[in-house]
């Protein structure tokens, strides 16, 4: 039942009083109200914001959070409220919701967040108000869009297991995956150029050395021109053919405009080839000829501006049929018009309605040629109009069309714009990330100073040391170590590593490590401290000023677990070091 | 074209009237209504100070202009009965309700009519139940009268019913009430036939006192 009409219903059953003298049997029994409960006023804390309504309001909707019983899982006993650690900002809306019976959607909110804050408290978005309705669905669309091309980028970059046909068709897809793409990508629109200049090269006349009139060069130099052709073709060809055999979907392929325009494009010479020249299907041949300029239009692939204009037009469909329509109707009109108008004056050249149509289009769209003019003033008149009116009718579904093509071409920018700056959000994300490793690793250091400082006993150093991390930190930091002494491995920096591979590249593996003489002798608890007593001495220096040798003596021949991104690539590629550290412990005790 | 674009623009100018005439008389209802004092309620009615807060409450949240015209009063009772259509019937309480019929029911009157049903005498309750079958409030409820009720009653239920609704089975029950009811046989019930029957009748006195606790 619907909600606030909840308040209505005493009046309802008051009213079926009305029934009862017309009533042949006895009535039912009515339910009784057992819980004599006063209305009282709920208090709900959302972040320190005090919100007071009455609890029958909360209970209208009793498959919410604030209406059901889960938000007694937020009271708090000491205060008699219920608190929630959300944004009170966003709570006002939905608390009106209760109040109100609808749902507003602040335009000033995040989407995201707003969405969670409905999830949170258990409101479904659908009942959102008409008012606010709209608005809520475009920018959720717009988001989800943005987050679209982010996935489709991480996509990208993430796979790294394809068989060959796969990533063939990425290759082809996304020419700047690979060097070999980009080479071939550039390759084929040289081709499709040398293409079409060829086929408007061979139109031009060259100059005649004995015969009277100029032939055109296609003519005069035929093989050369054929083997020009013969070679585009090829190379379009065999780029079809690839692409057909690595689409993930043929038919699917073979149904998209691209392929046909590759179809179309590369035809009309294997249907020359088949027809000899025969003198009927000359003429057919000469058609197919002209189908050779769609090649220009493989260029959409290389061009993403030509996509958008492709895209555009097909969005703007009506708007463009509408166009059409209109200026369908205007020269019909004006072309009657105007011939009835001329059908007076001698040597009219408006001879039909047909051939008025000439004469209104190069008057609407401005061009005015000149070569069919109104004599008579009541042509004249007319022409006028029609110059004005074509003006108008022109200018008016263009803005709508403008207005489609800047909003997908920003789409573009921004997705472009969006790429660029995620390899910038990346590099700072990582900067972040290792500091923190930093931070392990300074606070390991520390943590072995503590040990040196235990040894030697001065409380007051080792107090100090101790309180420059917080519990959190320290708690964090012991679960690294722990880490650590399972894997047999230990975090390092970046420097570090660098060193590391250099070194066991050169072969060098130099001292001792305390990590290493733990993982040989098992005996020795996770954190074992005995392992650690035998070798800093020598190397751990109390002075953090030079922390950098110590550490490279003692973890230079560990392949460590470099603190990145999980970049899946690089990991594998780790994993033959782990092999050389783990034949030195038994030397190393020894030394 | 020219021509095209000038009627358009002068019949534009012509849709402007009928929306002028919109927005007056949406001023007009925007006239906001406020109540008596409580004092005054408390005293003209038999509810306590409490119920009639709860009960404004309520009725000021639905309508928050503080009256409740016939469209917001049947869309507000159709809801309680989502199978059928509750609307003519919803019509009739609202002239029930609407004691100084001016085409509005406010709190006063909403107040006052609830007051009578659940904390009224059985004979008070009786006269009001008279007066919403009265439709034409002459003091006489005929055959016609009683069978407009009836239809509305039933098309409460709707369609899916059991036994299946027939198109007799309000005349019937019609008939049945007014054999019950009309002691004297003259095709019209009068006020005091009405009373003397119902107070005879054990199944409507019971049934009158059901709704006592309903706040």
């Amino acid at each position: 039942m619907a909600t606030g009409v909840a308040a209505w219903l005493p009046f309802a059953r008051a009213a079926a009083i009305g029934w009862m003298p017309v009533a042949n049997c006895p009535m039912p029994i009515a339910p009784r109200d057992n819980s004599k409960k006063q209305d009282e006023l709920i208090i709900l804390n959302v972040s320190g914001r005090r919100f007071q309504t009455w609890r029958t309001t909360l209970d209208r909707y009793p498959d919410t959070l604030l209406g059901s019983s889960e938000k007694d899982f937020f009271y708090n006993e000491e205060t008699k409220e219920y608190f929630f650690d959300r944004d009170p900002d966003a709570f006002r809306s939905i608390l009106n919701f209760y109040r109100t019976g609808k749902l507003h959607y602040p335009r000033h909110e995040c989407i995201s967040a707003y969405d969670e804050e409905l999830t949170f408290f258990g409101i479904i978005p659908e009942i959102i108000g008409d008012c606010c309705y709209e608005e809520y669905k475009d920018r959720k669309r717009e988001n989800l869009e943005r987050l679209q091309d982010d996935q489709e980028e991480n996509k990208d970059l993430k796979q790294s297991n394809l068989n060959f046909r796969e990533t063939m068709w990425r290759a082809f897809e996304n020419p700047h995956t690979s060097t070999l793409a980009l080479v071939f990508y550039y390759v084929t629109g040289f081709f499709i150029a040398v293409s079409v200049i060829t086929n408007v090269v061979e139109t031009v006349p060259c100059g005649s050395n004995s015969n009277q009139k100029d032939m055109p060069c296609g003519e005069r130099y035929t093989v050369a021109f054929f083997c020009i052709d013969t070679a585009c073709v090829m190379i379009f060809t065999v780029e079809y053919l690839m692409r057909l055999f690595a689409a993930p979907s043929r038919y699917r392929f073979m149904r998209s405009v691209m392929s046909i325009i590759d179809v179309v494009a590369i035809l009309p010479y294997y249907i020359g080839l088949v027809m000899t020249n025969n003198e009927d299907v000359s003429g057919a041949f000469v058609t197919l000829r002209v189908f050779r300029v769609f090649r220009i239009f493989k260029f959409s692939r290389h061009s993403q501006g030509l996509r958008i204009l492709g895209y555009t037009l097909k969005s703007c469909a009506s708007e463009l049929g509408f166009l059409l329509f209109s200026l369908t109707m205007a020269i019909i009109i004006f072309a009657t018009v105007m011939f009835y108008a001329e059908k007076g004056s001698s040597s009219s050249k408006f001879t039909s309605i047909p051939a008025s149509f000439w004469y209104t289009i190069v008057t609407m769209t401005t061009l005015g040629y000149g070569d069919m003019v109104p004599k008579t003033i009541a042509g004249k008149i007319f022409g006028s109009i029609c110059s004005l009116s074509g003006v108008l009718v022109i200018a008016l579904p263009v803005p709508v069309i403008v207005s489609n093509f800047s909003r997908i071409y920003h789409q573009n920018q921004r997705a472009d714009k969006r790429r660029a700056q995620k390899k910038a959000r990346l590099t700072r994300i990582r900067i972040a990330k290792s500091g923190s490793a930093n931070a392990f690793l300074h606070s390991k250091r520390n943590g072995l100073l503590n040990e040196l400082l235990e040894l030697t006993g001065t409380e007051e150093d080792e107090q100090k040391l101790m309180k420059s991390t917080s519990l959190l930190e320290s708690q964090h930091h012991h679960l690294l170590h722990c880490l650590e002494k399972t894997t047999a491995h230990e975090f390092v920096d970046e420097q570090m590593y660098e060193q590391n591979s250099l070194e066991t590249a050169l072969q060098a593996y130099p001292s001792h490590s305390p990590s290493i003489a733990c993982h040989s002798s098992p005996a020795v608890t996770c954190c074992g401290r005995s392992g650690k007593r035998n070798s800093p001495l020598p190397n751990a220096s109390p002075s953090p000023a030079n922390p950098i040798p110590a550490h490279q003596s003692q973890l230079q021949e560990l392949s460590a677990l470099h603190i990145q991104r999980g970049n899946p690539l690089t990991h594998t590629s780790r994993i033959p070091r782990l092999r050389p550290p783990l034949q030195q412990p038994g030397q190393h005790i020894q030394a | 074209m020219g021509a095209l674009m000038v009627i358009f623009s002068l019949q534009t100018k012509q849709r402007r009237k009928p929306t002028d005439s919109v927005e007056d008389e949406l001023e007009l209802s925007a006239v906001r209504h406020r109540p008596e004092g409580l004092e005054q309620l408390e005293a003209q009615t038999r509810f306590s100070r409490k119920e009639l807060q709860i009960l404004y409450r309520g009725f000021k949240n639905e309508c928050p202009s503080g009256v409740v015209n016939e469209e917001t009063f049947k869309d507000i009772y159709a809801q309680f009965f989502p199978q059928g259509d509750a609307s003519t019937y919803a019509h009739f309480l609202f002239n029930a309700f609407d004691n100084d019929h001016n085409g509005s029911v406010s709190f006063e009157d909403f107040v006052m009519g609830l007051s009578i049903l659940l904390r009224g005498t059985v004979q008070e309750k009786l006269i009001w139940a008279f007066n919403l079958y009265d439709i034409n409030k002459d003091g006489y409820i005929t055959k016609e009268e009683m069978l407009d009720i009836m239809k509305a009653i039933y098309d409460m239920m709707g369609k899916c019913t059991y036994p299946v609704l027939k198109e007799e089975t309000p005349r019937q029950h019609v008939e049945v009430f007014f054999q019950k009811m009309d002691k004297n046989k003259d095709g019209v019930v009068t006020i005091d036939e009405f009373i003397d029957c119902c107070q005879n009748d054990e199944n409507i006195m019971r049934s009158m006192h059901l709704f006592e606790n309903v706040l």
